[in-house]
């Protein structure tokens, strides 16, 4: 099938952009949509210009290098799809598809499609993880968790760190992947003695990193390929709240 | 060049509890003072940083990827083996060390594989303690799976994205490290050589992948965790970034090359479907607990999978391997799948697949519970196929999936280089000629959180790195030739690009030094490649500067090792003249077409040493010796 | 007292203020509503009940400065988050394809500030009287006939509603997952009250300026 894509073009995070048009004559419904681009790429380089810069990596879905946002929505049309899995038997043939990279303040672009999202790593910084060093683990059977919250931690757990949620905000918020963390963590015995230290220096740590608030729209839920679940923002700010009541250190 | 294994005397048991005892310490007031660098931050390198850096050294950690969470290790599917014996059905650790020895084929060596077994138990506890949600059962303990190449169920797992979890939990603890300040965090930066210095290594020369700014960083130490080598095949299940060079530059620097032919090929993985295909995608070996492996009886059937009877259907593994089925360990199902597809009886449009069917497994359990179980790999094969799998049987094809071969390594994982340790799948250590299922994120995370810790602090109190300066004569050459790579590649005004190369290496490659292998094939491929590589030098064409972001650059550089790497794995097969594990020579099977060993002749460790580019390399050889298992053929039936 | 500024710094404190104040407004519009029906009871009725409330005092000014308080916090807390999430993303999309957010989300911001206009305004209509026309003190009925006699003012007064339908509909809804509250027994619930109240309330207070208009009332 032919195709007509307008993809952003941006030499470094200080030049100008613009969307730039290219046509595809030849795509097969089997490739992957990087695949296709991949195609593009190697035409481009051909003729001796610059191919389209992006991230990704794994191409399977879970390493949430792939970071583009495709006629509007992060990572594309097809719901809980990275772009990387994301399949070209979703279009047909004479289609205009626009692509854009992630944006948010956040998230500055780098070159093209890819953006430098080391803000979310910040945040994990900040307390996204279990305080236990190397060899003070007590036996993994010690303590029993209940395998509703053991399934609920790994539902949140899923989270890949795309930024895709941040992407779709309206706000550009990242509190759906603070949430996820949060809710991961505060769901296990292990993640409770740091829990409420955790939750306050992760927050201020989103709001450092120039990220907005969250509005309850829900468009990250619904662009998320892991499609983490809303509930994960409401256990951030219940334990927001209740860490704001309850902390007793300055 | 001299390898010495520096394998503790002893029992085999006590052999790493004695062995702790006698290294030497750094006093907590001491590791401050010392910089170590750490290449790679999947689950060998972020474990290694986090664990070096809660002890108090001053680490560098430097990766490729914009963030350590995006190292490959995060896409292992499966699990995590370990001998905890929670399931009471007879699981230990001789029987884990055992399982890995013979799943390797008898080429690894015994004193490492005990080790690992022992440590098995630790990395558990360390990963639920960090909050690693595994798989539980409703008791709220740890529930477990059965794996290829075992009979025990000893293997932990967090749905299909077991490899996530860990790394996720090793990862947190990294920026825990990076927070305290004992850590600093070099993300989009690619080594691209090993500063060598009296014989030491003393650093690496880095390329910022944003700025293209070319730099020495020096250190007392340096620990390389960069994985494999399997894109050498092109199409493989490694991520795209995965490539050979700094495991490659450290072996022109000195560091022997251990086993480089063994390669892993998957059974389980998505076939091709065109010339466009960038990847290949695994399909957890877990898979195989519950599907069955099938082709038609008849040749050339293209019936569609549910119009044929079960009486025309060949469940293979389950025929050939009686006792082990459908999970026999992935060299085996790998070879045994080409086989019935080169006998003209492989499904789909290409006859290069063969079925999995969980039609028996959707009948016994439910669809509930196949759901909750695979669920997400069903998903991802429909988005890839546009097959429903709850429907038809999937297709599968074996894949180039990982890599045993790696630098050579002693006892406390050193190179033949003084200070550079290599860990995780970069080194050859533990899986011998073939790694079973599960092993890989135990092997990453036993070397980075419980083996380096130990084993560098020795290195430094014994070896004390005298300070070097920043203009040494040393890392100006290293810097020089660097830069002087970068430039041959850019001054190229060619028309063909990097990956046109990349797609011919990998074809040559499969073609003859993949799942099976032969003497006449590989001295093709020793032929092709030189010349292939001679064409990429004057006709490959990259676009743009090296002081920019620049990925047809960092892709050009990755091809280039490639194409001198592969030469190297060709002769290593060719040497070679056995079969065992991964390593399958045609002129080398038994009757029935099983991996005929040769333990005479090739019971040893193949350690290349790099003597000039226009020399062959010089082979050394480690002799394996097996004081605890008695070698026998493996066997699955 | 440093914690309260700094979680009030912080965006989820902000949102949980503005909840919160949300959750307080909504109760008095609702009981606001409920004693304006009772101009249907007719003028001695209804001046009754604001004598009623008059004759409150202290307690009306009680009232009154919390209303006030929390109505400065509700429409801080959403001015400085706007612009916070404006500045969150600087370029924007060339393309965009919502799919979640609703209408009643979307129109949050506009709303909002159409239904401050509308507040300040009311309250100098009829209570202060001062953009009145025939301003009585003591005479509720008769102002409200008078005040709203004027039909581009009534009309103004039915926009308002519509601001107030969509705002609450998004904003009950929201605001308990903001103060933490989401779990998939609850939700549906939440959502129905949501809906009811955003029905509900702008319907009863629309009554009086449309039977006003339509002479159902005099």
């Amino acid at each position: 099938m032919r195709l007509t894509l307008r993809v952003w073009r941006q030499a470094g995070p200080r030049d100008a952009g613009a969307l730039k048009q290219y046509e595809i004559p030849d795509v097969s419904p089997d490739m992957s949509f990087l695949e296709m681009l991949d195609v593009l790429n190697e035409r481009l380089e051909r003729q001796g210009d610059r191919p389209i810069a992006f991230d990704h990596d794994c191409r399977e879905g879970i390493c949430g290098s792939c970071s583009m946002t495709i006629d509007g929505r992060p990572h594309g049309p097809q719901q809980g799809t990275t772009t990387c899995q994301l399949h070209m038997r979703r279009y047909r043939d004479g289609d205009t598809i626009t692509i854009e990279p992630f944006r948010a303040t956040a998230f500055p672009v780098v070159r093209d499609l890819v953006v430098d999202r080391t803000a979310l790593d910040r945040i994990i910084q900040a307390g996204g993880f279990v305080g236990v060093a190397t060899g003070n683990a007590p036996d993994a059977n010690a303590i029993p968790i209940a395998k509703p919250d053991a399934d609920r931690a790994m539902d949140a757990a899923q989270c890949i760190g795309c930024g895709a949620c941040v992407a779709a905000c309206p706000n550009a918020s990242a509190m759906l992947f603070a949430g996820a963390k949060v809710t991961h963590l505060g769901l296990l015995p292990q993640g409770q003695p740091e829990r409420y230290r955790r939750v306050l220096a992760m927050v201020e740590r989103m709001d450092m990193e120039g990220f907005g608030g969250c509005t309850n729209f829900g468009e990250c839920h619904e662009a998320c390929p892991k499609e983490i679940s809303l509930a994960t923002i409401a256990r951030l700010n219940a334990d927001f709240l209740k860490a704001s009541l309850t902390r007793r250190d300055s | 060049m001299e390898l010495n294994a520096g394998v503790p005397a002893g029992p085999l048991e006590k052999k790493w509890d004695s062995h702790r005892f006698e290294l030497r310490l750094v006093n907590p007031a001491n590791k401050r003072k010392h910089t170590v660098i750490v290449v790679g931050s999947g689950l060998a390198g972020a474990s290694a940083a986090a664990s070096l850096g809660e002890l108090g050294y001053k680490v560098q950690c430097y990766c490729f990827q914009d963030s350590p969470r995006r190292a490959h290790s995060i896409a292992a599917q499966g699990g995590i083996n370990a001998a905890k014996n929670y399931q009471n059905d007879g699981d230990s650790i001789h029987r884990l060390f055992y399982d890995t020895i013979k799943g390797g084929d008898f080429r690894a060596r015994e004193a490492n594989v005990y080790r690992l077994a022992q440590i098995s138990v630790n990395i558990i506890d360390q990963c639920v303690a960090q909050g690693v949600p595994f798989a539980r059962e409703y008791g709220g303990l740890l529930a477990n799976r059965s794996f290829g190449g075992a009979q025990v169920s000893r293997t932990f797992y967090a749905r299909g994205q077991t490899g996530q979890q860990l790394l996720l939990g090793a990862y947190q603890a990294l920026e825990r490290q990076i927070a305290a300040g004992t850590v600093e965090m070099f993300p989009r930066t690619e080594m691209l050589d090993l500063v060598v210095i009296d014989g030491q290594a003393r650093g690496i020369v880095t390329r910022n992948l944003v700025t293209g700014a070319v730099e020495a960083n020096l250190a007392d130490a340096v620990v390389m965790a960069t994985g494999g080598y399997g894109n050498v095949f092109y199409l493989s299940t490694n991520a795209k970034g995965c490539n050979v060079t700094a495991t490659f530059r450290a072996w022109k620097r000195g560091a022997a090359f251990g086993n480089p032919c063994y390669t892993q090929i998957h059974p389980t993985c998505i076939p091709v479907s065109g010339e466009y295909q960038s990847k290949l995608t695994l399909m957890s070996e877990s898979l195989r607990n519950d599907g069955r492996v099938w082709v038609p009886k008849r040749k050339g059937d293209k019936r569609p999978p549910t119009a044929i009877p079960e009486v025309e259907r060949d469940y293979y593994l389950e025929r050939k391997y009686p006792s082990f089925g459908n999970l026999s360990p992935r060299d085996i199902a790998s070879r045994a799948a080409k086989e019935v597809c080169d006998e003209g009886r492989g499904v789909g449009e290409t006859g290069l697949g063969v079925y999995l069917d969980f039609a028996d497994a959707i009948r016994r359990l439910g669809l509930d519970k196949v759901r909750e179980r695979y669920g997400n790999l069903f998903e991802m094969y429909e988005r890839i196929t546009g097959e429903n799998p709850y429907q038809l049987p999937m297709r599968i094809f074996p894949a180039a999936h990982y890599t045993m071969g790696g630098l050579w390594v002693d006892y406390n994982l050193m190179s033949t280089i003084p200070g550079l340790f290599v860990l995780g799948e970069a080194n050859f250590s533990d899986h011998g000629a073939n790694r079973l299922g599960a092993s890989a994120l135990m092997q990453g995370l036993a070397d980075g959180y419980f083996i380096i810790p130990y084993t560098l602090g020795d290195y430094l109190a014994r070896a004390r790195p005298a300070p070097v300066a920043g203009d040494h004569a040393a890392v100006k050459t290293t810097l020089a030739e660097v830069n002087g790579r970068i430039e041959r590649i850019l001054a190229g005004d060619g028309k063909r690009t990097v990956d046109e190369f990349h797609r011919e290496l990998g074809r040559i490659m499969w073609e003859c030094c993949g799942m099976e292998r032969n003497a006449a094939g590989l001295r093709r491929a020793l032929d092709a490649i030189p010349a292939l590589r001679k064409s990429f030098w004057y006709d490959v064409r990259v676009v743009g500067t090296g002081q920019e972001f620049n990925q047809s650059l960092e892709k050009a550089g990755r091809v280039a090792d490639f194409l001198e790497f592969a030469e190297l794995m060709c002769r290593d097969a060719l040497h070679r003249e056995e079969s065992c594990g991964g390593h399958f020579r045609s002129e080398h099977q038994t009757q029935d077409g099983e991996a005929a060993r040769d333990d005479e002749r090739f019971a040893y460790v193949a350690a290349w040493e790099y003597a000039g580019d226009d020399r062959e390399p010089i082979l050394h050889k480690e002799p394996l010796v097996f004081e605890n298992v008695h070698l026998a053929t493996r066997s699955y039936k | 007292m440093g914690w309260i500024a700094g979680f009030y710094r912080s965006t989820i404190g902000r949102k949980i203020v503005m909840a919160a104040t949300g959750l307080l407004l909504v109760g008095f519009v609702a009981a606001h509503m409920t004693g304006n029906l009772l101009i249907f009871r007719g003028r001695d009725a209804f001046d009754a009940y604001s004598h009623f409330l008059q004759g409150l005092g202290g307690l009306l000014w009680l009232g009154r400065g919390i209303l006030l308080a929390s109505l400065l916090l509700h429409v801080h807390s959403a001015w400085t988050l706007t612009r916070q999430a404006q500045a969150a993303r600087i370029d924007g999309y060339a393309e965009s394809d919502p799919r979640a957010a609703t209408r009643s989300a979307r129109a949050m911001r506009w709303g909002g500030v159409l239904l401050l206009v509308f507040i300040v305004y009311h309250i100098f209509h009829l209570t202060v009287g001062s953009v009145h026309p025939d301003f009585r003190r003591g005479e509720a009925y008769g102002n409200v006939m008078t005040g709203l006699g004027v039909s581009w003012v009534a009309l103004f007064y039915l926009a308002a509603m519509g601001a107030l339908a969509l705002h609450l509909r998004h904003g009950v809804s929201s605001l308990f997952q903001t103060l933490g509250v989401n779990h998939p027994h609850l939700n549906p619930v939440f959502a129905k009250v949501a809906t009811a109240l955003a029905f509900v309330v702008p319907l009863g207070f629309a009554a009086v300026p449309l039977a006003v208009l339509f002479g159902l009332v005099r």
